[in-house]
């Protein structure tokens, strides 16, 4: 039998406030345990939750962003279970009436087609505090530093068809939430996860099969390999006249597999209700309208318009707005160098994403400013260094040993474009080389590569390639008029 | 000095009569006499008490005295006072010394009151007549075997008998009217929203009041303008100017519109009881008030509302007593779920665990339509009774509760038969309403209270229609014998 | 409605509160009380009624994003039943 794979993705995204959802207490990452979880945090007794303004403003952001209504009226309400990690043994949470109400986003297929997922809802909610299970004489430490940073759950309808189409989804996403400066997307410190609703059916069948949940996937590539294993479990049971029992999984990275989580006592039964300590947040049509004023280009349209105003090949465009940072430090170089657009794209997509992949490192860790690079580019234009020169210079300036200026100047790299001293030089090399030079006015015109290539050895690259191009063909063939470089 | 009100305490300090160490020694020493037959403290603080009275006496020789600098108070150990016992009645936080302080605590000692002590109540308030109490039963100054009332007894039984001039209460379905009523003394709870609920340990959030008990409303009124206001904290208070409560007790009451619900006098209601009501409304017929015949049509489905919406807050509330962070841990835990099941288990009582029962079963999958959400549906209905109502009349007036104090152990076995006995106060609390109750006469010795129900924010109104009758009267000043 | 004990028991373990074996017929007792007495809302026609889940019909406050807490730990702490390097201590917990 044919089968085919449907998947939904319930995405949390760490809200990049300053203070918690409903607390005063710090969210940054990172603290000695428990020095971040206030009063509030802790659920001491008689204490009360105040929303943060700033996660309704961010919520909103992101609404309007994936084409949703935003609620003018939601309500928080309360998840009831209990956990160490879960200081109050509910979570608020909205259930109900959520925040953002639904809303879709295109993605792109690896053939090229491109696929809308419907986003069936985001809902704000409180995050949880971390149990540390190292070993406290057989105890469980527990850390609420997390509890109360503020979370927005994206749920996706189950429109993926593939571990891929998910993965390109959450990535998506993942862009997005960056480009609206709402979540900083830090996939190692947790600010953005998913759950992966898993279930497969028999090709043309209309009904969903039944679906596992696979908890906490905290990498793209996680995310991928924990859907396909699951995948492949789901059929072998169902082929092997097994069924598939609605349960939440865990993906265990090392043995590259999913294994049930909860054991059958701990079947669940939240007991939603609203909040009685919050009321319902309402939104009014003049603040939607203040976070539509203020959301940045968003990342479609910014692929598009690199494209259509700078002359961006698709693919390029979709590189460089991958993230937004990079996209901005494009911008930034861009700014310097106008007209140079393609150039400084094959730089920012190759040379320095190529490095900053290598190393490990974030474009906002990139020890070359955006700034330097248009002053390297800069001499690259004006025809100072080759391209291939450049390379070194830059290889220099992440290294810290100065401007690109700085670097030609010390290192003597500047392009020989004085035609005399060329001359001098190809007429050395000529008068050293008769046999070949013979050769060559007789028709073999591939030696004209070895002429440029011992004029390059004797400038050590600094020649002007173009320009000794053309001297060559002048002395050795009597043709080629000077054309410039290149 | 036990025998003077609030305000004429104030008068003493401010003219020099004695001093608020005096004071404070006064009514320790009356304390320590006489709360072994009461047990209406759960934790005196003698100490600090008298730390403070001395620092209110310095400020007072530095002419920084407030109105109400150095006055003795007692509050209820549902508030959090830091570096203080606040069990809330439980053995469940019988280990625990709050780190932080109740808005209202914070907000009385600023404005001068001085600490005597954190006092008795029903566990978690979750009672009628302070027997859920871990720490023991209060019994009622005007005869020992009888209830004080609950679930604020403790701080009832003690302004009733003296041992506080003042006290601070909360009230959820009743719990500072209701005792207010078995003891003799003013109580108030005001609008929803009115008091901070910051620190004052949550039973159920939607209901939940702080409020006050005083030997008169005169007394209440200096006791909520101390305790009132906005509180950025608490998402439900509400950014409204605090009224002088003071100035306009003494207001007519000429033209007043006074409600009297057919229901409120209905069955159930103890004779005694009635005649004394009845001749409180009589009186304020004589001060120019009209009477009205109202009736709130959905009173009898209160307490079903209330006995569904409470648990099913409180089932919540409660989760956070886990053993984890603060609070009743039991000994050697053998697993995660032994330690949940056995310090809750434990830390609890039998009220308290019926209530959590009741509302985990009424929030469950397949019921939450039939309980909680009727339960709301019905809310509603009851609120637009008095909606409806205060379009005809200015204030209600009723029994606050149907029959005066009943004997320690009559009703404790009985959940519903206790829970009647709240039965004409619950209706404010799912309303939010402001109520009071003020004594009126006795049956057989033991104290009977009018209930006074005002629209929201009518705090002002409600005291002046209180005091313009005490004006008259001294039931509110009477004494239980042994106590004077 | 009556609450036969093994209901008595699956409410008890949502709510993590332990009851004493011989205590179970009487808290299916009392419960089954309690839920006849709440039963008469079931009679009461509420269609088109909006639920009230609170006495106030406003819309909730907003804070600042602002930090406003410092660390206090080790008053917190204080409390606490078990606590180790800062950290909550609780039996071991399984996934």
């Amino acid at each position: 039998m044919e089968w085919e794979t449907v998947i939904g993705l319930e995405i949390h995204a760490q809200l990049a406030t300053k203070s918690k959802i409903f607390s005063g207490a710090s969210t940054a990452y990172g603290a000695e345990p428990n020095t971040q979880a206030c009063a509030v945090d802790l659920g001491l007794p008689g204490v009360l939750p105040v929303l943060n303004a700033e996660v309704v403003r961010m919520a909103t952001a992101f609404g309007l962003a994936v084409d949703a209504e935003v609620a003018p009226r939601s309500v928080f309400a309360r998840k009831n279970y209990f956990y160490p990690d879960l200081p109050k043994g509910y979570q608020i949470s909205q259930y109900e009436l959520p925040i953002v109400k639904t809303g879709k986003l295109i993605i792109a297929l690896e053939n090229g087609e491109e696929k809308e997922i419907g986003i069936t809802r985001a809902h704000l909610e409180e995050d949880a505090g971390k149990s540390l299970h190292e070993d406290f004489a057989g105890m469980t430490g527990i850390d609420l530093n997390r509890a109360g940073t503020p979370l927005l759950e994206i749920v996706s309808e189950p429109d993926m068809r593939s571990a891929k189409e998910a993965v390109a989804y959450m990535k998506k996403i993942h862009t997005l939430v960056q480009y609206l400066g709402i979540c900083d997307g830090n996939m190692q410190e947790g600010s953005f996860r998913c759950d992966a609703n898993v279930s497969v059916r028999p090709r043309g069948e209309l009904a969903l099969g039944t679906r596992t949940e696979i908890k906490n996937l905290n990498s793209f590539r996680f995310i991928e390999r924990a859907i396909a294993f699951e995948v492949e479990r789901q059929i072998d049971l169902l082929e092997t006249g097994g069924e598939v029992v609605q349960e939440t999984r865990l993906y265990d990275p090392d043995r590259d597999e999913t294994r049930s989580m909860r054991s059958k006592e701990e079947a669940n039964d939240y007991r939603y209700f609203p909040d009685p300590d919050l009321l319902p947040v309402e939104i009014s049509a003049d603040f939607i309208e203040k976070v539509r004023l203020e959301l940045p280009e968003l990342p479609d349209i910014k692929r598009q318009r690199f494209v259509t105003e700078l002359g961006l090949s698709a693919y390029d465009a979709g590189l460089l707005t991958a993230s937004r940072a990079l996209s901005e430090y494009f911008e930034a170089v861009l700014a310097e160098l106008e007209g140079e657009a393609k150039l400084v794209a094959n730089w920012v997509s190759g040379e320095l994403s190529g490095r900053l992949h290598k190393e490990g490192l974030e474009i906002a860790q990139c020890p070359v400013s955006a700034s330097d690079l248009a002053g390297l580019l800069a001499r690259v234009v004006d025809d100072t260094i080759s391209g291939k020169i450049a390379k070194e210079v830059f290889a220099a300036m992440w290294a810290g040993e100065g401007s690109a200026d700085e670097i030609i100047a010390a290192k003597g790299l500047k392009q020989i474009t004085d035609t005399g001293a060329l001359d001098a030089l190809i007429d050395e090399i000529i008068a050293a080389n008769p046999n070949q030079a013979e050769q060559l006015r007789a028709g073999k015109d591939k030696l004209l590569g070895y002429f440029v290539g011992q004029v390059m050895k004797a400038t050590q690259g600094k020649a002007n390639p173009g320009m000794v191009n053309q001297l060559l063909k002048q002395k050795l063939l009597g043709s080629g008029k000077h054309e410039g470089s290149s | 000095m036990h025998k003077m009100t609030l305000a004429q305490l104030a008068r003493g300090l401010h003219d020099g009569e004695f001093s608020s160490l005096e004071l404070t020694e006064h009514f320790l020493k009356r304390i320590e006499q006489y709360d072994e037959q009461l047990n209406s403290f759960i934790t005196v603080t003698g100490e600090t008490a008298r730390e403070a009275a001395k620092a209110a006496d310095a400020r007072r020789a530095q002419g920084q005295a407030g109105l109400l600098t150095g006055l003795p108070l007692a509050h209820k150990d549902i508030f959090n006072t830091r570096g203080v016992k606040t069990s809330c009645g439980s053995r469940m936080l019988d280990n625990y010394i709050a780190p932080y302080d109740a808005t209202v605590v914070e907000k009385m000692r600023e404005a001068g009151f001085v600490m005597l002590g954190k006092t008795n109540m029903d566990e978690f308030a979750m009672g009628s007549s302070n027997e859920t109490s871990f720490y023991g039963p209060v019994r009622n100054p005007w005869h020992l075997e009888y209830v004080p009332g609950g679930s604020s007894g403790g701080s009832a039984a003690a302004v009733a008998a003296r041992l506080a001039p003042a006290a601070t209460g909360t009230d959820t379905g009743g719990s500072i009217r209701q005792p207010a009523a078995l003891c003799g003394v003013t109580g108030l709870k005001p609008t929803y929203g009115r008091v901070s609920r910051w620190g004052m340990i949550a039973f159920a959030s939607s209901l939940d009041q702080g409020g006050v008990f005083g030997a008169s409303a005169e007394d209440c009124a200096l006791l909520l303008g101390s305790m009132a206001g906005f509180d950025e904290r608490d998402s439900t208070s509400i950014d409204r100017t605090v009224e002088d409560y003071q100035s306009s007790l003494e207001n007519t009451l000429e033209g007043l519109r006074i409600g009297l619900p057919k229901e409120y006098f209905a069955a159930g209601l103890d004779a005694g009881v009635a005649e004394r009501v009845h001749a409180a409304i009589r009186h304020y017929e004589t001060l120019g008030a009209e009477i009205r015949d109202i009736s709130l049509p959905n009173s009898q489905l209160a307490a079903p509302v209330y006995y569904v919406v409470a648990p099913a807050e409180c089932s919540s509330n409660l989760s956070r007593f886990d053993g984890v962070r603060f609070g009743h841990r039991c000994e050697d835990p053998k697993d995660l779920v032994d330690m949940y099941m056995r310090s809750r288990g434990e830390g609890f009582g039998d009220e308290v665990k019926r209530r959590i029962m009741v509302g985990t079963y009424a929030l469950s999958a397949g019921y939450y339509d039939a309980y909680y959400l009727k339960a709301q549906q019905v809310r509603r209905l009851i609120s637009n009774d008095f909606a409806a109502a205060f379009d005809e009349v200015d204030v209600i007036m009723g029994p606050t509760a149907p029959s005066p104090a009943f004997k320690i152990g009559e009703k404790s076995d009985d959940p519903i038969e206790m829970y009647l006995s709240d039965i004409y106060t619950i209706a404010v609390n799912l309303a939010g309403l402001p109520g009071m109750s003020i004594p009126v006469g006795e049956v057989d010795g033991l104290p009977v209270g009018l209930q006074l129900i005002g629209n929201y924010w009518s705090e002002a109104r409600l005291l002046n229609i209180a005091h313009r009758y005490q004006q008259d009267t001294d039931w509110h000043l009477r004494m239980p014998d042994v106590f004077v | 409605m009556s609450l036969d004990i093994e209901q008595v028991e699956k409410i008890a373990w949502l709510a993590r509160l332990q009851i004493e074996a011989e205590a179970k017929a009487d808290y299916a007792r009392n419960l089954s009380d309690i839920l006849d007495f709440v039963e008469q809302l079931s009679r009461i026609d509420t269609t088109g009624v909006t639920p009230m889940a609170h006495p106030q019909d406003l819309p909730q406050r907003l804070r600042a994003d602002e930090v406003t807490e410092s660390d206090q730990r080790e008053l917190f702490q204080q409390v606490a039943p078990a606590v180790e390097n800062g950290l909550y201590l609780v039996p071991k917990v399984i996934e």
